[in-house]
């Protein structure tokens, strides 16, 4: 059972995000990278399967500021191998990541062909969840998202992977593999490993660097603008003892035909 | 030439593979089994391996059994097994913190709040999860000036080392305002660290989380060493235990003080300032760290009893016997696990002792505490019979003015 997984930086949210002055991008700058949550999930459930099965699981990224700490705690979580994709500093939109990726990870040596490749369904500046499922399609493979569970059948052929629909319902599909999967949540929230456990990988293992072949295929979306939105002002403060917001608010709801 | 001397001092690294041929482990050889530990311990009764238990196996060379449960997530390092040993046994400094690390790396599972916690204070250096940015958020609203030694990095007599819940938490700031005000009034020459202090890391310690302790040392070091002041003065209690019992050996010589005691030393020039009559009935808290582990009884209770128009009760367990409020060695974000193993949090049961003296006001000097004993008050539904301040909160509204204590 090998896994591959596909793992990004994204503007930590706990910071106070900045436009850049092109008006179209965010001030990269001012932005502190944190791992994309579900690719942290999507990692947990590679590691989950590995338990389970055995194999090998392997960790790539983009290069990116703070990424090495992030491969570092994943070989620290039980990863095997990781892999830095240096792709220069341009900011590439989602689209254009996944051929990146498509190009890049066949000339990886000893990478492909993996059973199963994961990433987070989505990211918070990817939010239509564009990369996976445009991998998949140009690496001509089965794709599925919104991924909350994943069973690997005993000869490694076939997957039965779960997905969550709305109103408490649960889907069930059975994939053939190889097939890459965009991962909501793992079947158990992603462990954590002791600082002491980061410090001696670092020492003990080193992440692959591999260089980026030069892209010949500019996006067909162009951003063309990035604002923070504008505050309307229009929230009203109630004051008062708690008996007397009580009634302002009793007295509005009811002005407005909603009590 | 200090730090030197410090740094010689250190003894090597003990382990707990090494433990009983060090002095102060072959120590717990003289154990005398009496089992004063386990019955002093707040959760002596659900652990599977209380202290006297775990000498017993480490005795025998069978500690991995005991690595193997969960048990000493319940130690929540309240000193009161070490302070009523009658060998003198040293089982909150050097036993339990090395038992707790080697069980918390085999722990299949971290307990989700405290791996949120301890993430949060490797990446943002508090676990709360905020911008290191808005460590210094409250200094606006101090209503005194709060110099931040970054921005003037001047020589400076007091380094106010904040901390995380102190600096964070909204009630916390309360206590950030008013330790201001009572430096300011004192005409005391100090400074912040701003967005450049980090979490002490003693809890993350006493969680069993070493390494990240190590990295929130060595960051908080490297940045003391950037600036010239004579002491440091902080409002945790926690923070205070690791800066005076541990960083000491990693490299810091400054005198470390806790705000309490600090401001107890200065009751001849506060005590005119305090002018404002209070009318408070008050019972004391004594944190563990500062109470056992320190000694430091009296200070407090100077300090309240200076209040005009405040009458100081005592709960039934005070002073060394007092009873922890649960939020040590990471149980402040172990109330969930507590929970799950169905037992009660040790804060309700300090605040159902403290409303029976018919206080109206808990003081504490733990900047944990204001939380912890807050949300049991409300679950206790106590909430009018009593408010928890800080000390410091009552000497700064005892110096009278709008709003408890502009001059």
């Amino acid at each position: 059972m090998n896994t591959l997984v596909l793992m990004k930086m994204v503007p930590d949210t706990v910071e106070e995000l900045e436009i850049a002055p092109d008006g179209k991008s965010l001030d990269v700058e001012a932005v502190r990278p944190i791992v994309s949550e579900r690719d942290d999930h999507a990692l947990e459930q590679a590691l989950l399967l590995k338990d389970k099965h055995g194999g090998t699981v392997t960790v790539v990224a983009l290069e990116s500021r703070d990424v090495d700490e992030v491969l570092f705690t994943a070989l620290a979580k039980g990863a095997d191998r990781a892999v830095k994709v240096a792709a220069g500093d341009a900011m590439l939109t989602a689209a254009e990541t996944a051929a990146l990726l498509a190009k890049v990870l066949p000339a990886v040596p000893n990478l492909l062909p993996a059973q199963l490749i994961v990433s987070g369904c989505q990211a918070i500046d990817d939010l239509d969840g564009v990369v996976a499922p445009s991998l998949a399609e140009r690496l001509q493979l089965p794709y599925l998202g919104i991924v909350t569970g994943v069973e690997v059948a005993a000869d490694g052929g076939r997957a039965t992977v779960y997905k969550e629909y709305a109103g408490g319902t649960r889907g069930r599909y059975v994939v053939c593999l190889p097939a890459v999967l965009g991962v909501q949540a793992a079947e158990k929230p992603p462990r954590y490993v002791p600082v002491a456990k980061v410090r001696a990988t670092m020492k003990a293992k080193t992440i692959e660097c591999v260089e980026a072949p030069a892209r010949d295929e500019a996006s067909l979306l162009e951003i063309a603008a990035m604002t923070k939105p504008q505050a309307a002002g229009r929230a009203e403060m109630l004051e008062g003892s708690p008996e007397e917001v009580a009634s302002k608010v009793a007295e509005i709801l009811s002005s407005r035909g909603l009590a | 030439m200090a730090v030197a001397a410090t740094l010689a001092e250190a003894p090597p690294e003990i382990t707990l593979d090494n433990l009983l041929a060090s002095p102060r482990g072959r120590d717990l050889l003289t154990c005398i089994q009496c089992g004063t530990c386990a019955g002093t311990c707040p959760y002596g009764d659900v652990m599977d391996w209380p202290p006297r238990r775990i000498i017993g196996m480490l005795r025998e060379g069978l500690i991995e059994e005991v690595l193997a449960s969960d048990s000493l997530l319940f130690c929540v390092t309240c000193y009161a097994c070490m302070a009523k040993c009658p060998r003198g046994l040293r089982l909150t400094e050097v036993l339990l913190p090395l038992v707790k690390e080697q069980t918390f790396v085999r722990l299949p599972d971290v307990p989700a709040e405290l791996q949120k916690a301890l993430t949060n204070t490797l990446r943002y250096g508090n676990p709360q999860g905020e911008s290191a940015k808005k460590r210094a958020a409250w200094i606006p609203s101090a209503g005194v000036p709060v110099r931040v030694l970054s921005a003037d990095p001047r020589p400076v007599d007091v380094l106010w080392f904040v901390e995380c819940y102190t600096a964070f938490h909204p009630r916390g700031q309360d206590n950030c305002r008013a330790t201001a005000k009572v430096l300011h009034a004192l005409g005391v020459d100090f400074a912040v660290l701003g967005s450049e202090e980090k979490c002490a890391g003693e809890c993350a310690r006493l969680a069993g989380e070493t390494g990240l302790f190590e990295t929130l040392t060595d960051a908080n070091l490297k940045v003391f060493g950037k600036y010239t002041f004579n002491r440091i003065v902080t409002s945790g209690a926690h923070a205070y235990d690791a800066l005076t019992h541990v960083y000491p050996s990693r490299g810091l010589a400054a005198p470390v003080e806790h705000t309490t005691p600090y401001f107890a030393r200065q009751l001849a020039a506060l005590k005119p300032l305090l002018t404002k009559k209070l009318g408070y009935t008050v019972t004391y808290h004594d944190s563990c760290v500062l109470g056992r582990h320190s000694g430091m009884y009296d200070e407090p209770r100077r300090l309240l009893q200076a209040l005009p128009g405040v009458k100081l009760v005592e709960m039934t367990h005070n002073r060394i016997n007092s009873t922890c409020c649960g939020g040590g060695g990471g149980g402040m974000w172990l109330d969930t696990f507590f929970k799950a193993k169905g037992q009660e949090r040790l804060a309700d049961r300090r605040v159902r002792e403290a409303v029976a003296t018919g206080a109206d006001v808990l003081a504490v000097s733990c900047p944990y505490e204001v939380s912890r004993f807050e949300d049991s008050l409300k679950v206790l539904g106590y909430e009018k019979k009593m408010v928890v301040r800080d000390v410091v909160e009552l000497l700064a509204e005892a110096l009278g003015g709008p709003e408890g204590g502009a001059q």
